[in-house]
C-alpha cells in the first residue's frame, strides 16, 4: 500500500485549509461525534509551542483559512494564545465550538486576539437534544452564548447536526434559531464516520422524514426571507453521486489531530495501510508534499473501475475514501454512494433497513454515546 | 442592483479580509470558512475600496494607474456585484 503511488499527479497546490483539532476532550457525548471511536487511546496532546510551530510552518506553505475545533477547543486554556499567533501570521481564524465554556471574558480575549469567526455548533446528544427542545438548561446556555456572539459583533452562525431522532423537529430547531437571532443556520445531516458509523442503524433517517424536513425548511425560508439564511445538507446516502470529498484527498485540506498526526481529512486516520506522519517527527512541508500517506490518494492512479474510466472522476474524485473503506473494506473502491458502484446496494439496503426500523421501534437497538471507554455508556 | 452612486465610499464588508497571498500569487478575499482568489482587475478595484475613496475617486485612480479612460461602467458593474455578494458595503 505504501510507496510512491499516484505519481502521475502533478505537484499538489498548497494546503489552503488548515484544521487544528486541538483536543479530543469534550464535555459533551454526542452520538454522532466524528472523532475516532478510540480517541481515548490517542497520544499526548501537542503543547502550545508545538501548535505555534505548526501554524508558522503551515503559513509558509500557504495555508490561510484556519479552523480550530476538537473535541471542544475551549477546553484548551491556550486557545487565546493560539488565535493570537494565527492572527499575527495572517490566518483567517474560525472557531468551531459547542459554546460550552465560552464565557464573556474568554470571548473578549478571543476577540482581542483577532478571532475572525465563530460557528456555534449545536452538537448535542439525543438526551440533551430533548432537554434543549423543551427549553431547559442547554437552551439557556446556547442563548447566552448566542447573545455574547452578537454583542461582540460576530455573525451568528449555527450548525445543527440532523439525524433520525431530531430531524422531525426541524421546524422547532429553526424557530429556536430565529429566537436566538441566528444569521446563518446549517442543517447538516450526519455523515457516517466515527461514532455516527457505529450508531448508523439508529441515526439514519427515513426518506419520508427527510422529505418532511426539507418541506419544513422551505416553508420556513419563505417566511423569514433573507434575514436568516438556511442551508440544508442532504445526507449522501440518499444521493446517487458522491460528494467531491475534501475536494480530493491531499489537494487543499490539511488536518492536525490533537497528538500531532497530520491527516488529509479528519476521519482518514481509519484508512488501513497508511502511516500518517506526526508533526512531532517531520516538517509540514515534507508531510504535505512527500509522505506516501498524503500521496496515496492523489491524482487518479489509485482509482479502480468504474471510476478509472468515468468522465466524472476529475470532478468528484471518486467520492470519499473513508466511506468506501467502511462500506466495502477497500479504500480504493468507488464510493458506494455512487449509483455506478457495484456496491451501491450496500447504501440502498442501509436506507431500507433504516426505513423499516424507524417504522417499527425508533430506538430498538442500544446506542453508544461517545465516551472514553469506547462506547460502553448506553441510553 | 447594478446602479451605484459614484459618491458612495465602498469598503470591504464586515468580517471579510482582503490580503495578498504569496503562495497563490494573488490577492484573496477571506470570509468565514471560505475564500475567493481574485483576478488582477478585481484586486485592483477591491484594494482601493478603503471606505475613504468614493467610487468616482477609484475610477479616476484606476484610469491614472492604467493610463486609460472610460473605466467607469466596468468598475461600477463590478462594485454593484461585489455589494450584492456582500464583499463590499457602501458608506455615504
Ligand atoms: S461532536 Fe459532540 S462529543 Fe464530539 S467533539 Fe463535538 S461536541 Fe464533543
Ligand atoms: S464512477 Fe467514480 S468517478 Fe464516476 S461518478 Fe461514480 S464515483 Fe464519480
Amino acid at each position: 500500500m505504501s510507496g510512491q503511488c499516484a505519481m502521475d499527479a502533478e505537484r499538489p497546490g498548497p494546503p489552503l485549509w488548515l484544521l487544528l483539532e486541538l483536543t479530543y476532550r469534550c464535555p459533551l457525548h454526542c452520538v454522532f461525534c466524528y472523532n475516532p471511536i478510540d480517541f481515548g487511546s490517542v497520544g499526548r496532546e501537542l503543547e502550545t509551542g508545538e501548535w505555534l510551530r505548526v501554524l508558522e510552518e503551515a503559513r509558509v506553505l500557504g495555508s490561510v483559512q484556519l479552523g480550530l475545533s476538537g473535541g471542544e477547543p475551549l477546553v484548551r486554556d491556550d486557545l487565546e494564545t493560539i488565535v493570537a499567533a494565527a492572527h499575527r501570521l495572517g490566518f483567517y481564524t474560525n472557531l468551531i465550538t459547542s459554546g460550552v465554556g465560552l464565557t464573556e471574558p474568554r470571548l473578549q480575549a478571543l476577540k482581542e486576539a483577532g478571532l475572525d469567526h465563530i460557528q456555534l455548533s449545536f452538537q448535542d446528544s439525543t438526551r440533551r437534544m430533548n432537554d434543549f427542545l423543551s427549553s431547559t438548561r442547554s437552551f439557556e446556555l446556547k442563548s447566552r452564548v448566542a447573545a455574547l456572539i452578537k454583542k461582540y459583533r460576530y455573525p451568528m452562525v449555527l450548525n445543527v447536526v440532523l439525524h433520525r431522532l431530531n430531524i422531525d423537529h426541524v421546524e422547532e430547531i429553526l424557530r429556536m434559531a430565529e429566537r436566538m437571532g441566528a444569521d446563518y443556520v446549517e442543517l447538516a445531516n450526519t455523515q457516517y464516520y466515527g461514532w455516527a458509523w457505529r450508531n448508523r442503524a439508529q441515526l439514519l433517517p427515513s426518506r419520508a422524514q427527510l422529505r418532511r424536513a426539507q418541506d419544513a425548511t422551505a416553508r420556513f425560508r419563505e417566511r423569514v426571507g433573507p434575514r436568516m439564511r438556511i442551508f440544508f445538507v442532504v445526507p449522501d446516502y440518499f444521493e446517487t453521486r458522491p460528494k467531491p470529498c475534501m475536494s480530493g484527498l491531499g489537494r487543499v485540506f490539511l488536518s492536525i489531530a490533537p497528538d500531532g498526526v497530520a491527516l488529509p481529512c479528519q476521519s482518514a486516520r481509519m484508512l488501513p495501510g497508511l502511516l500518517f506522519p506526526s508533526v512531532r517527527e517531520a516538517s509540514l512541508r515534507s508531510i504535505w508534499y512527500d509522505s506516501p500517506a498524503f500521496n496515496r490518494y492523489r491524482g487518479e492512479g489509485w482509482m479502480k473501475e468504474p471510476c478509472r474510466s468515468c468522465p466524472e472522476r476529475g470532478r468528484d474524485f471518486g467520492g470519499c475514501r473513508c466511506q468506501a473503506y467502511l462500506l466495502t473494506g477497500d479504500a480504493a473502491d468507488t464510493d458506494p454512494v455512487c449509483g455506478l458502484s457495484p456496491h451501491h446496494h450496500l447504501v440502498t439496503e442501509a436506507v431500507e433497513r433504516a426505513e423499516r426500523s424507524a417504522a417499527e421501534a425508533p430506538l430498538a437497538e442500544p446506542m453508544a454515546f461517545r465516551d472514553y471507554r469506547g462506547g460502553t455508556a448506553r441510553d | 442592483m447594478g446602479i451605484v452612486d459614484t459618491a458612495a465610499r465602498p469598503a470591504i464588508g464586515g468580517g471579510l479580509r482582503l490580503q495578498w497571498e504569496p503562495a497563490q500569487e494573488a490577492h484573496v478575499l477571506l470570509y468565514p470558512e471560505g475564500m475567493v482568489k481574485l483576478n488582477q482587475s478585481a484586486a485592483a478595484i477591491l484594494t482601493r475600496c478603503d471606505g475613504m475613496r468614493t467610487v468616482a475617486d477609484i475610477v479616476a485612480d484606476l484610469e491614472r494607474a492604467y493610463s486609460t479612460a472610460g473605466l467607469s461602467p466596468d468598475v461600477c458593474a463590478f462594485i454593484a456585484l461585489a455589494v450584492e455578494r456582500t464583499w463590499l458595503e457602501l458608506r455615504p
